[in-house]
Formats: structure tokens, C-alpha cells, sequence
């Protein structure tokens, strides 16, 4: 082995290929309300954090296992995914995409003060604390592990449903072109509910595998929700290979700077890399060609 | 501004002036100073909000503003009298960092507004991860003055306080008028329209742009700092991060984007709506406050997207316009 790869370095990189795929399946729902409604939530987060407060309750509290809250709670956050869009985007649609979005930071206001009065600040978590692998002197968490093989389940889930369903199809063609899809008789409105409450699913998802890793509290969506924005904008906003291609560039960032220095840092490498990338590559790292 | 207006506002100025000195009640002054200060905040957005520049990087400036002071002050010993100018100089240059290439490569609408959100999430990050100079998440203090409170712009009298907010706020709302009734201004709602026949029709809309945003994240450093000089106390909460860029958006639209006023209504809303709250539940029901805002946000966008200063506005000179119909044709039906 070269002397430049060592044992940490290597670690770090392999950390960094975990991250990027839950940070992926955060993008992942973010462009594609994006690329269908044409809609940024910038409460995306706050979703999560209420996913991950209800697999804190019906796991931690309400003592279901955990394969069994999982469904229970990605089911949950998708109707919360629904009902943003049925009680705050749809009524806003013709509106500009401005109030769309303010709107949204309304639901995140909304959210995250839900959280503080309902659930108290206190930082909780399942108690569940999945041992760690050990690979040679390198060591991983099961719980990254766990987490990236489930959100490439997901992702590859969400993949087949896209490519291979009349539904997924339409939906495809809705995010390439917004105005003659209703022109060719498809249900704008019913799609844009099944989008919303994919996306809300999608958040679920990551909410029960975050929660593997990180306590729950009512601040935490400020940890992911900026990451989130950042991967999708590098990606180019409703670009899904964009947004897999910039997670995974974030991830080994963020480890890696996390590797020399505090894990901070990492994050604000991260940003300026972004900002950076936003002088080379303004319309995303894969732009689509217009 | 007609003179009527200009001397209704003075008069408002003098009474307004003359508060401090019949009135001391230490707790509604510093109600009245913040309520000043943060409507100079909210003025700063609205002057790039109200063109369809939606920032959500505001608290990065704000951040800068009131941290590069406070630091200044306590590790080199600059006064704020140089410090202030400095951190203003330093939020301009932000400015132009994020904003040039933003602008230079069409970055409008969703896009912009993200990579602002981005900005205050750095600025957020950055004061956190260097705590063994910025104290952190637990917040900064500038250092008591031993010496002269003048030149550490320290003030323990909050009547002094007071009328230095007005001044700022004044001041605030002499930039919104300069700036509406400059020739940007109409190059900028152009540009909000259509940027492409606004380039077509000889609008340098790069230039044009950038200098609103400057003007708009320098207002907003310097409401940081002076909120920072009479706080004595900020927090990565309190003047950076999204958290703030969100409050800023809510107050100013519940008072109304498009009129000068709008963002004060907004701040004597949204910081009277916060002191009841917090008053009426108590210390123990922290978050309430911010309850009440997200569902009067969404609400607001929902049915009152001009805010509460825009709608009564136009609702009045609807009625105005009405009026001077209906003179206009009385004589028309007397000559039939």
C-alpha cells in the first residue's frame, strides 16, 4: 500500500461513501418535488426531524420494533409530505415561485416550533446502539452501513417505480415539460399529490435511518437542511444523477475535512467547494443542456 | 415623496424624538430600540426583496456585521467608531463574492434563494467552528469599556440608545426613498420583469443588481453591529443563520414588500406578537412565539401576499382613484 493511503485516510474515504448515500436520499426527495412541482420545501429538513420523532415515539416510547415503526413512520411523513402540498403549495401555484417558497419557511417556523412545544428541547434517541465493524484497524458503524445499503434500496426503488410504471412515466415527463402534459390528458393535480407524498416518504425514509445515528431534537433539521439545498443546487435543482453525482462529492469533503480537522470545518470546506463550484459550474455540476 | 409627505414624516421624526425625554419606562424604551433596530434590519432586505432578489443569506450579513465588531473590539482593541466601518466593508465584500457570480450566470428565483440560504448556513458554521475565538453556540460578549463609554460605543442610558436607533431608522428610510426614486429603481423592477429586454434595453442588469445587494447586505451588517453595541450579547442564533433570514422575510412581508413603511410595521408586529407571547405563556413555553409566526407566514401568503401596510395602501387608493372618478365625471354628466 502507498504511503499516502493510509489506514485513516482510508477510513475516512469509505465514511465518506456511507454519508454520501444518505445524504443522496436526502437530495433525492428535494429534486424531485423540485423537478415535478417545480416547488423548492424549504422545510424538506423539519420533515425529517418530525420523521425522526416519530420513530423515537413509536419505537422508543410505544415499544414497537423497529422493522415494524420504519413502514409506520415513512407512511406517516409521506401524508405529511401530502398535506403541505394539499394546505400551503397547491393553493399557491399560480402564485410566483417566491411565495411558494417563503410559504414553506413559514411550515419550517411552523415545524420546528411544533416540535419545541410538543416534544421539549431535550435531545432523545432510540437507545438502540447497533455495534461498530471492525475491517482490519478500520471501523465503521453498522448504522452508516445499514443506512447506505437502505438508501439505495430506496433509491433503486425509486428508480424502478420511475422507469417502469405509467405513473413514474408521467411523472417524468411532467418535470421535462410542465405545460403540454396537461394537453395530453394527465392528471396534473393527482400527480403532484403522489409526487409530494413520494417525496414525504422519501424523508421518512431518511428520518428512520438518521435516527440510527443522531438524536432527535427540535433544531436538528438545521443540520441536514442547508447540506441538503447545497447538494441540490451543485447537482442542479431537479437533476436526480446530478444531485447523486454532488452528494457523493460533498460526503468525501465533509469526511474528509472532518478527517483533518473538526467536522465544522468539513461542513465549511463544503460550502466554500460550493461556492467555487457555483463560478466554474452555475447551472450544477451536470448541466442540462437547454 | 411629495411635501406633504415629507413633512408629515417630520413631524412623526419630532415626536418620535421627543419620546425619550417625557417618557423613561426602561422596558418599553428598550421595546422601542429594538423595534427601531430591526426595522432598519427589515428595511435592508425589502430594498433587494421588494425587486424580486429573495435573500435568505441576510443573517450571514447580519452575522458578519455584529461578529467582525464585537471581534475587533475584544482581541485587537478597535473601536467600533473603526470597527463598524470595517465589518461593513467586510459584508460588501461577501456580497460581491456570492453575489457576482450568482448574477454574471442568471442565477434568479429559486436558485438565487438557495445559494443565499447557503450563505447564511456558512457564515452560521463558521462562527460555531471557531469557538475558541467566537465563544461559539453560546454566544459572544464585546467587552466592557474601562475607559471612555464614547469611544467603545457603549451606553448604559437607554434614552441614548434610543435616539441613535431612530437616527439608524431614519436613516433606513431616507436609503428606501433615495433608492425608489432613483433611476435603479426603474432599471431594477425591469429587471424583476423581464431580464433579457431589460439587458435589450441598455440595463447593465449584472452592475445594476450588484449594487442594490451591496447596499442591502451593508444596511444589514450595520444593523448587526448596532445591534450587537447595545445587546452586548449576540449568539450564532440571534444574528446569523437561517433562523434570522427567515424572520427577516416573515416581518417584512406581514408589513408589506412594496412600501417604505412596510418593514417597520412588520417589526412592531412580529416583535410586539413575540414580547405578549412571551410574556403570556411564560418563560417555560419556548417556541410559541415561533408558532404563532409559521402559521401567520403561510397565512399571510395565503390571502394577504401584499402584507397588512400594502393592502390598507392600496385599498385606500383604490378608494382615492374612485373618488377623483367620480369628480372628474359629475361636470361630464351636467353638460349631457
Amino acid at each position: 500500500m502507498p504511503d499516502f493511503l493510509d489506514i485513516y485516510l482510508l477510513e475516512a474515504i469509505i465514511n465518506g461513501i456511507l454519508l454520501g448515500g444518505v445524504l443522496a436520499l436526502l437530495a433525492l426527495g428535494l429534486n424531485l418535488i423540485f423537478g415535478v412541482i417545480d416547488v423548492t420545501w424549504i422545510c424538506y429538513a423539519e420533515l425529517i426531524m418530525m420523521g425522526m420523532y416519530g420513530m423515537y415515539y413509536l419505537s422508543g416510547v410505544y415499544g414497537l420494533p423497529y422493522w415494524a415503526a420504519a413502514p409506520l413512520c415513512i407512511g406517516l411523513v409521506g401524508v405529511l409530505g401530502l398535506l403541505l402540498h394539499l394546505l400551503v403549495i397547491a393553493p399557491l401555484l399560480d402564485t410566483p415561485p417566491i411565495n411558494q417558497l417563503l410559504a414553506t419557511g413559514g411550515v419550517l417556523f411552523f415545524l420546528q416550533s411544533f416540535a419545541t412545544v410538543v416534544f421539549g428541547i431535550e435531545f432523545r434517541n432510540l437507545g438502540i446502539r447497533l455495534p461498530v465493524l471492525a475491517l482490519g484497524e478500520m471501523n465503521f458503524s453498522y448504522a452508516r452501513l445499514l443506512a447506505f445499503i437502505a438508501a439505495a434500496a430506496g433509491m433503486g426503488a425509486i428508480w424502478l417505480f420511475m422507469t417502469r410504471t405509467y405513473t413514474g412515466t408521467a411523472i417524468r415527463a411532467i418535470s421535462q415539460d410542465r405545460q403540454i402534459m396537461p394537453l395530453m390528458g394527465v392528471d396534473t393535480r393527482r400527480l403532484y399529490l403522489v409526487t409530494s407524498a413520494i417525496g414525504g416518504a422519501l424523508a421518512g425514509l431518511a428520518a428512520c435511518l438518521l435516527v440510527l445515528t443522531y438524536d432527535v431534537h427540535p433544531f436538528i433539521g438545521l443540520t441536514f437542511g442547508p447540506i441538503t439545498f447545497l447538494i441540490c443546487v451543485l447537482g442542479g435543482l431537479g437533476n436526480f444523477i446530478g444531485g447523486f453525482v454532488a452528494a457523493f462529492v460533498f460526503a468525501q469533503i465533509i469526511s474528509l475535512g472532518g478527517l483533518y480537522s473538526d467536522l465544522e470545518w468539513g461542513y465549511v470546506l463544503a460550502f466554500a467547494f460550493f461556492i467555487l463550484m457555483m463560478f466554474i459550474r452555475p447551472q450544477g455540476l451536470l448541466a442540462r443542456r437547454s | 415623496m411629495s411635501r406633504r409627505d415629507l413633512t408629515l414624516l417630520g413631524i412623526l421624526g419630532l415626536v418620535l424624538a421627543v419620546v425619550p425625554f417625557v417618557y423613561h419606562q426602561p422596558y418599553h424604551l428598550h421595546i422601542l430600540i429594538l423595534i427601531l433596530i430591526w426595522s432598519f434590519a427589515y428595511t435592508s432586505w425589502s430594498m433587494m426583496g421588494r425587486f424580486g432578489l429573495v435573500s435568505l443569506g441576510h443573517g450571514g450579513f447580519m452575522g458578519v456585521g455584529a461578529y467582525t465588531t464585537a471581534l475587533l473590539w475584544n482581541h485587537l482593541g478597535i473601536s467600533p467608531w473603526l470597527g463598524i466601518p470595517l465589518a461593513l466593508v467586510a459584508a460588501a465584500g461577501l456580497a460581491l463574492i456570492v453575489a457576482y457570480p450568482c448574477f454574471r450566470f442568471r442565477i434568479t428565483g429559486h436558485y438565487f434563494a438557495l445559494v443565499t440560504l447557503a450563505l447564511s448556513g456558512i457564515v452560521l458554521q463558521i462562527i460555531t467552528a471557531t469557538r475558541d475565538w467566537t465563544g461559539g453556540s453560546l454566544g459572544y460578549t464585546p467587552e466592557r469599556t474601562k475607559g471612555s463609554g464614547l469611544v467603545a460605543l457603549q451606553f448604559t442610558s437607554k434614552e441614548t440608545w434610543y435616539l441613535i436607533a431612530l437616527g439608524i431608522w431614519v436613516l433606513g428610510i431616507v436609503i428606501w426613498y433615495v433608492v425608489d426614486r432613483s433611476m435603479s429603481r426603474y432599471a431594477m423592477e425591469a429587471i424583476s420583469e423581464d431580464e433579457d429586454a431589460a439587458a435589450a434595453a441598455g440595463i447593465n442588469v449584472t452592475a445594476q443588481k450588484l449594487r442594490i445587494t451591496v447596499i442591502s447586505a451593508v444596511m444589514t451588517a450595520f444593523a448587526g453591529a448596532i445591534y450587537c453595541q447595545y445587546q452586548m450579547f449576540i449568539s450564532p442564533d440571534t444574528v446569523s443563520g437561517i433562523g434570522v433570514s427567515l424572520q427577516m422575510v416573515f416581518a417584512v412581508v406581514v408589513g408589506g414588500l412594496y412600501v417604505a413603511f412596510g418593514p417597520t410595521i412588520g417589526a412592531i408586529v412580529t416583535i410586539l406578537l413575540a414580547e405578549t407571547l412571551r410574556i403570556g405563556f411564560g418563560t417555560k413555553a419556548v417556541g410559541y412565539d415561533n408558532l404563532v409566526y409559521g402559521i401567520l407566514l403561510v397565512l399571510f401568503i395565503l390571502f394577504l401576499p401584499k402584507g397588512i401596510l400594502g393592502s390598507l395602501m392600496e385599498r385606500w387608493q383604490a378608494r382615492r382613484r374612485a373618488g377623483r372618478a367620480q369628480l372628474a365625471r359629475a361636470p361630464a354628466d351636467a353638460t349631457s
